[in-house]
């Protein structure tokens, strides 16, 4: 059922309607930043005619902690904490990238087993990123709750995982440059298998709830649909891109720590609209539970950091690194320049949530209030990476 | 690589001057300095290039470097670019202003690569640097009507600016008194 | 047929809802305080100061080296050291903290203190009903707030207590055997101190 009743009035946007909203034409309003579905502090000023969207303006840094400043003061450990704190939802992600960069600019060697650890806990953060995406969009469309909390009951297990991993359930603040922090407790990979070996059976419920549901199809198909060329050139990335159907996924292009080895596709969509960023994230989910079958299956013993990294006094050669994951969300970066002291001369995070907001308005120009809520569901925003 | 890439613009785009900026660190990521009065022309030939295709501008980062005795200070934009149809990059590409108080403007790269649009707002909040052709340039991470740059390495927090008295600092000056007063 | 995917979705619904009174996996609420889940051995919350023994003054194992002060990400550690020495566990005068604060409105828990200090004297708490009506003075935790033995350690911590107990006994019988003038050639890389009783 893919027909909508109707189609989008506006393709460009009118030149000057300052003068319709003064006449009362166009109702110019903000929506949030006190919003329960804005995924945060965030303000969209929208102009409105009718109910439908006319002009559309992000606003944020609402929740700007200045985190690059603080960076330039701190050492390059005490800057791993406040990594985790980024993108909150996938902490371990966010450390695995700045721990890449890091990395990168003072040449330091991984070894095998922490890199295992590295890809088992960056896919496990995957699968937490995206039931609670998924679970976030089907609140927004007004189910309230019921998909929400069936997504959480599963993400409580993997988060039990990371407590008697890391210590805390969220800012784990667990990889260090050279490796892991500690070794897993024993027990852990068992309890890993186990979760991995049931967490199929949610998916399929989940896709039984909803992937078939009309009402579901009827909000999502078709409604802010973007195109190819527009998300290359805005930079998209992430899922948002690949439901646009551009094969870009940074595990496989730069085969960074040891992705190569495992085998998985990347699911691409066709129409870049909600119903494909939504299948897409399902089908994500089911190829991260095949990389960590795999990396499970193949995890060697060995020391988990590297002999030459140092906790305290670390004082990397001048020079400059860029280092780059894929995150949940999309691409996270890290550049650094290093001046040859203890403290990074310039610390930049390029954050996937504030690129892929520049087409927000692109994509929902001449569709109503509440698809913007849901077109804005599935760019899958955390104001902790836009704002820093 | 980078020579080879500097040659061919430098046959493309005829005029501009460029110059490689080696990097110490073992990540091997030079960098390639532009002219601001050629950039648009490089950008749009690194664009559009059959064989670059550099169509994914991924990064645009700000920097601040404060005079010193060898040279002048100055403010940086760099780029970092990477091809989505090719997959190989990055490319990374610098622009410097002249110095930190007058004379900050360089051209904007939004009308080539879109992506630019929020990082260079940013870079003008944060840094002071205003990029002529930049189709909506504003702030965005501090409120409209803040002056200053926060993110520049001289930025003095205002006096006046409300905080919550933490207890840090009179009970930390409370606690030496206490030991100076009771030595054990 | 039109309305079949609803369906399915409500039957999916039907089966939590009446599993949920069936199996323990589809009920997972937990009616807290009246019950609890027990926590991860490894679950962090704040830090603490360990001491050996039943006296805290003179079982501390800080000697206030200021370490973790300095690496603290948010600087929430604050340190003055004491003018006179007092033995540590292996006899050794060493100095200690006069003042020891831990600012827990700012502290985020992150074990960077833990990680980097070179006597095991800190290590992390788990409790984590700690609300008090201060906001000012009653989140500024000092020294005597903070000492907590080292048999509540091994409490909470089993493994990681017992690791740090046998490293440490490790050093300690390593330094018994450098300080006994009898025992045959001594190593000659490592000082000798002066005071050889450790009483």
């Amino acid at each position: 059922m893919t027909s909508r009743l109707t189609t989008p009035v506006y393709e460009e946007m009118p030149e000057d309607i300052s003068d319709r909203i003064d006449q009362g034409e166009l109702l110019e309003i903000a929506l949030g930043p006190h919003h329960p579905s804005t995924h945060g502090v965030f303000r969209m000023d929208v102009v409105l005619d009718g109910e439908r969207v006319v002009k559309l303006k992000p606003v944020f840094g609402y929740l700007h902690r200045n985190h690059e400043k603080i960076a330039e003061s701190a050492s390059y450990l005490a800057s791993m904490p406040y990594t985790d704190r980024l993108d909150y939802i996938c902490s371990l992600s966010n450390n695995w990238a700045y721990a890449l960069a890091v990395e990168k600019l003072a040449g330091l060697q991984v070894p095998e087993r922490a890199e295992y650890i590295r890809v088992i806990t960056a896919e496990l953060t995957r699968l937490v990123n995206h039931s609670a995406t998924i679970g976030f969009l089907t609140q927004e469309m007004g189910a309230s709750g019921t998909p929400l909390m069936y997504a959480f009951r599963e993400r409580e297990k993997i988060l039990d995982l990371f407590e008697s991993l890391t210590g805390s359930r969220m800012m784990c603040n667990y990889m260090r440059f050279g490796g892991c922090r500690v070794e897993l407790p024993s027990g852990w990979l068992e309890q890993t298998k186990k979760i991995v070996e049931e967490f199929p059976r949610f998916l399929d419920e989940y896709e039984r709830l909803l992937t078939g549901n009309e009402i579901f199809m009827a909000r999502s198909q078709g409604v802010g649909v973007l195109k190819k060329n527009l998300a290359i050139n805005a930079g998209i990335t992430g899922p948002m891109l690949r439901a646009s159907g551009v094969n870009y996924d940074i595990r496989k292009v730069d085969k960074y720590g040891i992705y190569d080895r495992f085998d998985f596709k990347i699911p691409l969509g066709e129409h870049g609209d909600v119903y494909d960023r939504y299948m897409i994230r399902m089908l994500e989910m089911r190829e991260s539970l095949k990389i960590l079958n795999q990396a499970l299956r193949d995890i060697p013993a060995g020391p988990i950091m590297d002999p030459k990294a140092k906790i305290r006094g670390f004082r990397p050669k001048p020079g400059e690194s860029y280092g780059r994951i894929e995150s949940p969300k999309g691409e996270l970066g890290f550049f650094l320049i290093s001046d040859g002291s203890p403290n990074p001369y310039r610390y930049r995070v390029r954050p996937p949530s504030l690129i892929n907001l520049t087409v927000l308005e692109d994509m929902c120009r001449g569709y109503s209030v509440p698809d913007t809520i849901v077109i804005f569901g599935t760019v899958d925003i955390v104001l902790g990476e836009v704002d820093r | 690589m980078l020579e080879e890439i500097k040659v061919r613009i430098e046959s493309a785009v005829p005029g501009c001057q460029l110059e490689i900026i080696p990097n110490g660190s073992p990540s091997g990521q030079h960098s390639l300095l532009l002219d601001p009065p050629h950039a648009l022309e490089v950008a749009k030939f690194l664009r559009d290039d059959p064989e670059l295709r550099l169509d994914y501008c991924s990064n645009v980062t700000g920097v601040d470097w404060l005079d010193t005795e060898q040279s002048p200070g100055h403010l940086e934009a760099v780029y970092h670019l990477y091809s989505m149809e090719k997959k190989h990059g990055p490319i990374v590409l610098r622009m410097r202003t002249e110095n930190r108080s007058d004379k900050v403007h360089l051209p904007s790269v939004t009308p080539i690569w879109r992506s630019a649009e929020f990082q260079e707002r940013e870079i003008f909040d944060l840094y002071g640097i205003i990029f002529d052709g930049h189709p909506d340039l504003r702030r965005i991470m501090m409120w409209d009507e803040f002056e200053d740059h926060p993110m520049r390495k001289d930025y003095v927090e205002p006096d006046d600016y409300e905080y919550e008295p933490t207890p840090h600092d009179h009970v930390l000056t409370r606690a030496k008194e206490h030991v100076e007063r009771n030595p054990q | 047929m039109l309305g079949e995917g609803i369906l399915k979705g409500l039957a999916e619904t039907a089966r939590n809802f009446l599993g949920s009174y069936v199996s323990k996996d589809r009920l997972t609420t937990v009616q807290f305080p009246e019950e609890r889940l027990p926590q991860a051995e490894a679950a962090r919350n704040f830090p603490f100061l360990v001491y050996d023994g039943s006296d805290w003054q003179a079982g501390l194992r800080c000697v206030a080296c200021q370490i973790c002060e300095k690496e603290c990400p948010p600087k929430c550690i604050f340190i003055e050291k004491s003018k006179d020495k007092k033995p540590d566990y292996m006899g050794k005068p060493q100095f200690y903290p006069a003042v020891f604060n831990i600012d827990v409105s700012v502290c985020m828990s992150c074990q960077i203190c833990v990680e980097v200090c070179p006597f095991d004297a800190i290590e992390m708490d788990n409790a984590f009903e700690l609300s008090t009506c201060d906001r000012f003075g009653g989140l500024l935790w000092p020294k005597s707030q903070l000492a907590k033995s080292n048999d509540y350690f091994h409490q909470i911590h089993p493994t990681a207590a017992s690791e740090v107990d046998e490293r440490l006994a490790e050093a300690k019988t390593k330094a018994d055997a450098k300080t006994k003038p009898l025992a045959g050639a001594a190593s000659s890389t490592s000082p000798q101190p002066e005071s050889a009783s450790t009483t």
